[in-house]
């Protein structure tokens, strides 16, 4: 069995080590490109969402590479995310790649039904493995979120151009690396001093934005054109509203883990205008916006993909929530018809705005 | 004299100013891009240097619009700024304490928000053509109007004609439908600048607190017919400025006279530089599966810059530790 999921920014990271843990032979998608793209948009029904487009592109790939069993995620909700797996394996079936699906989604009767799914893929391994393989995967996970924060906040004070995502890049080697527990302490420590060896001014005045909205399109870079990038090289400190290791805690351990960010907060601002449940991270996206407001962040840039359902009922409330909480916040929209150099524009001008906004206040003060 | 340029280079069109320092636009030339911007902005700065006199000093150059980067390299810019800053700039300048900038050109439209002359909001369109200044253009000609005799005729209307400005292509069909039944010329086309307003709207302006002074800018301001519809529309009146048509490159110009206040020297590589070879050369990267088409701009047969790359390995190797203008 040679097993292959989609990509999603840094979670194969994550996932892959907790695959091979368990012994179990992992075909890692190329990173997502534009072949990816245009072969999910070749295949994949025109008013899909980029994040089916791209998971199709990534096990046309992997299947290439050898890869014959998918492990996926599914969902339920009012987000079609939900029969996702579903639509995409009829249309690889379609295509006569032949592959095994099995998908991940919270039971509806019983946890048996979760279980048996999983033993699908770990075989005949101890649930007692199975559960060190998730919290090593989880602890990849906070390893590799701890180094991408810190980029977002060396980024734009580094001194040469370019210098954090080459550290960055080699920091989540490191971590990807790493096969056991033990390195991987090391390994996150390693990847940490990469980052530190940038050289920054720390003087350097910045803009702080946060970026919400839909999941997939903010964890992956390709999606997203970059975004944190984009910004960080205009001078902008980002944070993203989500990261894996957050969403793990929050989503499979309950909330066990102490000490880290929570989306529950997101989802208590978000009540004095949406206080149901619309699907996706609709209630976060708007929750997210006086949370970050009362952090002291400048603005906020909300992404996702064309045709999502839950960020579009929050766009339609983010005026409300935005002037409640006096910040800006742009909308992008991705698909796969986005030009990058619309979108520089944007967040440019975008930047710009909150640039004056600043200056203005502090020289009202 | 001295002075300043401003440069908006767009994929139609090209503009160029030069201010004085009273901010008073001198001279405007305005050129097609037809795809090669390179050219037509060395085109535009023999014939701008023909009509300055020989003893002019440029203080300072700003370029904005699609190409503002290229252009920026290509001339040795102070400032480079992205449309939507450089027309509120203008704006600002042209009508005192304007609050709502409704601007339309070829290809997009967008609404500024100003507040205390600062930008508080803008949008733009995404992917809707119907309400862009093109899909005008298409529907004049298809109705045999000369694009400069629009308005006017429009004006002659007595009751609008109501067309499904939605989508273009709902738009045209029921265009042709409305003219097929025998409705009057003046009525259809003050029918479809009711339609591509309320387009514009709907798409662009949806959830902006529009607020009076209104400026309303970008080439299809030449339209009176659109500006009266905006008025109908809105119950303000809008205010056309003098230089509506070249407000990006205005807003480039004094946001380069800003740029070099402080007693900078501009970077301006000089009217000369409408005579150096340039050429821009593209190659396929192989490094990853995203083969990235990168671009190339070479002066005199040196690289001098490049972009294109997703990752930014091509752009990277050439950085300098430079100072940032945009
Ligand atoms: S420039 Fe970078 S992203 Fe683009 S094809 Fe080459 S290696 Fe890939």
């Amino acid at each position: 069995m040679k097993v292959t999921f989609p990509h999603m920014g840094n979670l194969y990271i994550c996932v892959k080590g907790m695959l091979e843990y368990l012994g179990i032979e992992v075909v890692l998608p190329p990173p997502c490109s534009k072949r990816t793209l245009t072969l999910g948009a070749k295949y994949g029904p025109e008013f899909a969402c980029m994040p089916l487009k791209l998971n199709l592109g990534n096990f046309i790939e992997a299947y290439e590479l050898g890869a014959d069993t998918i492990m996926m995620a599914g969902g339920c909700g009012p987000c079609r995310f939900g029969y996702y797996a579903q639509v995409e394996h009829a249309i690889l079936k379609d295509l006569g790649y032949h592959y095994k699906m099995v998908v991940l989604e919270p039971p509806d009767k019983h946890i048996t039904e979760l279980t048996a799914r999983i033993s699908e893929i770990t075989g005949r391994k101890s649930w007692l493995q199975v559960i060190r393989a998730i919290r090593y995967g989880y602890l990849k996970s906070r390893a590799v979120d701890e180094v991408e924060m810190l980029s977002y906040k060396i980024r734009p004070r580094e001194l040469r151009m370019g210098e954090t995502d080459r550290a960055l890049a080699q920091a989540l080697k490191e971590i990807e690396k790493a096969d056991n527990p033990q390195e991987l302490k090391a390994a996150a420590l390693r990847g940490k001093e990469i980052m530190y060896s940038v050289a920054v001014d720390p003087h350097r005045p910045v803009i702080k934005v946060a970026l919400i909205g839909e999941i997939y399109t903010l964890l992956e870079p390709f999606a997203n054109f970059n975004i944190e990038r984009h910004l960080g090289r205009m001078g902008v400190e980002v944070d993203r509203s989500l990261h894996l290791s957050e969403w793990i805690n929050d989503h499979l351990f309950m909330g066990l883990i102490k000490g880290i960010r929570s989306s529950k907060a997101y989802r208590e601002s978000a009540k004095p205008f949406l206080n149901h449940f619309v699907g996706g991270h609709g209630m976060e996206t708007i929750g997210s916006i006086s949370v970050y407001a009362r952090q002291g962040f400048d603005g906020a840039v909300q992404v996702f993909p064309f045709t999502c359902m839950p960020e579009i009922v929050a766009q339609s409330i983010i005026p409300k929530a935005a002037a409640a909480a006096d910040m800006p916040v742009l909308t992008l929209i991705v698909d796969e018809h986005s030009g990058e150099a619309g979108l520089i524009t944007r967040l440019e001008a975008f930047i710009d705005l909150l640039a004056r906004r600043k200056h203005h206040r502090a020289m009202g003060q | 004299m001295t002075g300043y340029l401003g440069i908006d280079v767009g994929s139609v069109s090209t503009n160029i100013v030069f201010i004085n320092e009273d901010n008073q636009v001198l001279e405007a030339i305005y050129l097609r891009t037809q795809g090669q911007p390179i050219r037509t902005v060395q085109h535009g700065l023999r014939e701008l240097a023909k009509q300055l006199p020989a003893s002019t000093i440029i203080k300072g150059v700003g370029t904005t619009g699609s190409a503002r980067h290229l252009t920026s390299v290509v001339v040795g810019a102070d400032v480079v700024k992205n449309e939507i800053t450089a027309h509120a700039v203008a704006a600002s300048q042209q009508v005192p304490g304007v609050q709502t900038v409704l601007e339309i050109g070829g290809q997009d439209s967008k609404i500024i928000i100003l507040r205390n002359g600062v930008v508080a909001d803008f949008a733009m369109n995404t992917v809707c053509a119907a309400g862009t200044g093109s899909f005008l253009d298409q529907q004049a000609s298809r109705l045999n109007v000369p694009i400069e005799e629009f308005g006017d005729l429009s004006l002659r209307s007595n009751t609008a004609v109501r067309i499904a400005g939605r989508c273009a292509v709902f738009a045209e069909s029921d265009m042709i439908h409305k003219q097929q039944m025998g409705f009057e010329l003046p009525d259809i086309l003050a029918g479809l600048c009711e339609a591509l307003v309320r387009n514009y709207l709907n798409n662009v302006g949806k959830g902006k607190e529009i607020l009076a002074p209104v400026a309303f800018q970008g080439g299809v301001a030449a339209n009176i017919g659109m500006r009266k519809a905006f008025e109908k529309a809105l119950g303000v009146e809008v205010h056309v400025p003098k230089h509506f048509d070249v407000m990006g490159a205005l807003g480039a110009a004094l946001l380069a006279k800003d740029a070099v206040a402080k007693g900078k020297t501009t970077r301006f590589k000089g009217f000369g530089v409408a005579d150096s070879s340039f050429s821009a050369g593209s190659f396929e990267c192989d490094g990853c599966p995203n083969l990235c088409e990168v671009i190339e701009i070479l002066e005199q047969g040196v690289t001098i810059a490049r972009w294109g790359d997703r990752c930014g390995k091509w752009a990277n190797a050439l950085a300098r530790e430079e100072e940032k203008i945009s």
